[in-house]
């Protein structure tokens, strides 16, 4: 398989998981707006999400001053944000195309078919309250390809290739709505575990579809060091780092049986998920939440660029 | 209400390959001109509409890439097939070989010694002044002597043994992926028809242009040659072809940017690290083929790959300056050359052409303008060129000053009474104009694929059958004995 291909495999992943992550951040937004100022002072809630989505210095660059119409359209709909849901369909389907051959034709079609509805669709269309349909719509497209994915592609480099992809990235956004949610949410006079911010630890939850699975586990109302917890270390949680890590280590191994290349990003993956799985919540928040989220990010950036290098992405 | 699809809405007016003049019909389609009669017309809608979504399932589209445009463009596919007789493809096949074996020895020929110019048979100055002629492949030998391995022969037809060479497609000939797309959807619309007749399969082409790219191996490759094919990419119309032939041969599809040139040898950066390439089926023209030798500012092409090629460590296929045997103005010499090179008539003939350059044949244009149709030599794609039946009389004066004042920039050539061949219109089955590519694969020996690829000018009366301008497709069949 060429370097390029393998390359394109795992970016086209990527961007279909940061196309859904990119929704769900929109959808945190648009509820924390709807709900009553509880109190906290100023709210910034759409900074904030800009902020999570990586997304806030391009947008200043563009717009003086933010507004909800302004957000969303940089957000969802605008070509001169990379990481736009426009922005990362279009990249993923592009990264398809480049690889057709190495698709499934059910891939191919969810790629496609999405790109296709997604440029009939008018920002001026999600006005009058449509953005949570529109958002659901990013949401089960992604499960389509995802589902096209699983189900029909053959298990060899390609596949593994694809989840490496997806789980980078998923590990990102994650650990990023986590960070968001520290430093920007919290009030300064707070301290980390505090009760007053319960409401907006749901709407991380809510988005990572997350808040009645959350129950499930912890049978009990939302707490700020369980919400950390089931979203950095329950391996049951399909968004949590230990998961995704648990998933890039044995994909990086997968590969490596394949192809006997890969021994740094395998370490490495491995080193990181090893700590995820002996980690508790007491270190985590002694040492400071936001210093692990901001270690995990760098490595976790760090794993992707030696996948990169040692399968010779380009 | 009658749902005839009835054939007798149009009578042809040309040569038909269908329908003769008596209203009887042509015996290769007699089985297909029964069951036409038994087709009423929402059958044949609701065909071509599966018909379209196959072609929209397996993905056989051009693109019309922009930013804002995502939809693929589908050519139009006719339903009705093209059918030639066991005879007459015994004919175009003899015709065709005898052609490319004459332009690959012409190519060898004029890359070396030129004999034809020493000759006196080609002018010396339409060889070497010539754009197409590319004076880095001079005193080259390539694989087998072989240049231009793929080709596309355009074929059109007059009368029932009236065939002629309209153009000779050396370069980058593309559209087989149609061919092959075409009959597998023919064999999924219309089963019964394939049991009534023996129609020759095409679908072994991928096989044998593997074959063909094998057989011209650098000579010093050892083992199995690896083979890649070089698309310039996604956003080029033709990408789907590439992808396409890639897949169908099982060898990588690769761009220039996967492709490097280290110690003498050719890689492609893969997974497990650099893989030797032996041969590349280059769908990029020659001047991006390498930045160090032809056009600088190319990102399409690979840094040094020429200077391997000259050394014989790589295969590029089509040969770089292949150009130079299907330019417009050699094409009116091609039965000159395959006379010199293989002592025969020509088989197959060219369409007459006169040569604006040549003072006598220039007076025999002038004087018959409004009847002929006269092209830039260098010209493609119809710029600068004269329909002179469509031309009003300010176009033909015009033109003539033109032709006068630079005369051998010109050819010219007399419209063309092409065959029409029955087609599915809104209003019923009609007569559409039709010409023929078929491909020809050439590598230690010569491979026709029976059959290739029938365009068709869907527009009533209309001889264009660019798909750029309202022309279709059709499966092209070629019968057994």
């Amino acid at each position: 398989m060429l370097g390029r291909t393998a390359a394109s495999l795992f970016w086209m992943s990527r961007y279909i998981e940061r196309a859904e992550n990119i929704a769900r951040l929109t959808e945190v937004g648009y509820r924390i707006s709807l709900t009553p100022d509880v109190g906290f002072g100023h709210r910034e809630d759409w900074k904030s999400t800009l902020i999570a989505a990586a997304c806030l210095d391009g947008f200043m660059a563009k717009y003086e001053t933010i507004s909800a119409e302004k957000v969303q359209q940089w957000l969802l709909f605008d070509r001169d944000n990379p990481a736009s849901v426009r922005s990362c369909l279009e990249t993923a389907r592009n990264n398809g195309r480049a690889v057709r051959t190495a698709l499934t034709r059910e891939m191919w079609e969810a790629l496609n078919s999405t790109w296709i509805e997604f440029s009939a669709i008018k920002p001026a269309d999600l006005a009058a309250g449509r953005l949570p349909e529109f958002l659901d719509w990013v949401r089960m497209r992604s499960n389509l390809f995802r589902g096209s994915l699983l189900g029909t592609l053959l298990r060899d480099e390609g596949y593994y290739f694809s989840q490496l992809g997806a789980f980078v990235e998923r590990a990102d956004n994650t650990a990023r709505i986590l960070d968001v949610k520290y430093y920007v949410l919290l009030p300064s006079n707070e301290t980390v575990g505090g009760e007053l911010d319960a409401y907006q630890w749901e709407t991380i939850l809510r988005s990572v579809s997350a808040h009645r699975s959350y129950r499930h586990v912890y049978k009990d109302r939302y707490r700020p060091w369980n919400v950390a917890e089931f979203l950095i270390l329950r391996h049951e949680m399909p968004r949590s780092l230990r998961f995704c890590y648990n998933w890039v280590d044995r994909s990086l191994e997968g590969l490596h049986a394949l192809t006997g290349n890969g021994t740094a990003g395998c370490e490495q993956a491995a080193r990181l998920h090893g700590e995820l799985r002996q980690a508790g919540m007491d270190d985590i928040f002694q040492s400071g939440l936001h210093e692990f989220l901001f270690d995990f990010m760098a490595r976790n950036n760090a794993v992707s660029a030696t996948i990169a290098r040692d399968f010779h992405f380009n | 209400m009658n749902t005839k699809h009835s054939s007798g809405t149009e009578k042809p007016a040309f040569f038909d390959e269908m329908i003769l003049p008596d209203g009887t019909n042509r015996p290769p389609y007699a089985e297909v001109a029964r069951w036409l009669e038994s087709q009423t017309r929402p059958m044949i809608q609701r065909k071509q509409q599966e018909a379209a979504s196959i072609f929209r399932r397996l993905g056989i589209t051009f693109a019309v890439y922009g930013r804002e445009e995502a939809n693929e463009r589908l050519i139009p596919f006719d339903l009705i097939p093209r059918i030639i007789s066991a005879s007459e493809w015994r004919f175009l096949e003899r015709g065709i070989e005898q052609r490319v074996r004459a332009l690959n020895a012409f190519l060898h020929d004029i890359y070396h010694r030129q004999e034809i110019v020493r000759a006196g048979r080609v002018p010396e100055s339409l060889i070497n002044d010539n754009e197409a002629f590319l004076p880095e492949m001079v005193g080259f030998d390539p694989p087998h002597g072989v240049y231009s391995h793929i080709i596309g022969t355009d074929i059109v037809r007059t009368g029932e043994n009236q065939f002629f060479v309209l153009e000779d497609n050396l370069r980058t000939p593309s559209g087989v992926s149609y061919m092959i797309e075409n009959r597998e959807a023919m064999m999924h619309l219309f089963p019964d028809l394939f049991s009534k007749h023996r129609v020759r399969p095409v679908e072994r082409y991928p096989e044998m242009l593997r074959q063909t790219l094998e057989s011209v191996a650098p000579s010093g490759c050892d083992g199995d040659p690896v083979i890649a094919v070089l698309t310039p990419g996604i956003f080029n119309s033709a990408y789907f072809e590439h992808a396409f032939l890639a897949d169908q041969m099982g060898v990588e599809l690769v761009q220039g940017s996967d492709l490097f040139v280290e110690n003498g040898a050719l890689y492609m950066r893969t997974i497990r690290g650099k893989n030797r390439v032996d041969v590349i089926y280059r769908r990029v023209d020659d001047a991006y083929l390498d930045p160090l030798a032809f056009d600088p500012t190319s990102m399409l092409g690979v840094p040094g790959l020429f200077d391997l090629y000259r050394a014989g460590r790589v295969t590029i296929v089509n040969a770089p300056g292949t150009g130079i045997a299907d330019d417009k103005a050699i094409y009116a010499y091609v039965p000159e050359i395959i006379e010199f090179y293989t002592g025969e008539k020509p088989i197959l003939n060219n369409v007459p052409t006169w040569r604006c350059g040549v003072a006598e044949e220039l007076a025999y244009v002038l004087d018959h303008l409004p009847e002929l149709v006269v092209k830039e030599v260098h010209g493609s794609g119809g710029y600068g060129m004269l329909v002179g039946p469509a031309a009003s009389k300010k176009e033909l004066a015009d033109f003539a000053a033109r032709l006068k004042a630079r005369p051998s920039n010109y050819i010219a050539q007399p419209t063309l009474a092409l065959s029409t061949c029955p087609a599915a219109t809104v209003t019923g089955f009609a007569p559409r104009h039709v010409d023929l590519r078929p491909y020809v694969l050439v590598g230690d020996r010569v491979r026709i694929t029976p059959g290739g690829l029938t365009r068709v000018a869907l527009k009533k009366g209309s001889l264009v059958v660019n798909s750029s301008q309202g022309g279709g497709t059709k499966d092209t069949w070629v019968l057994e004995d």
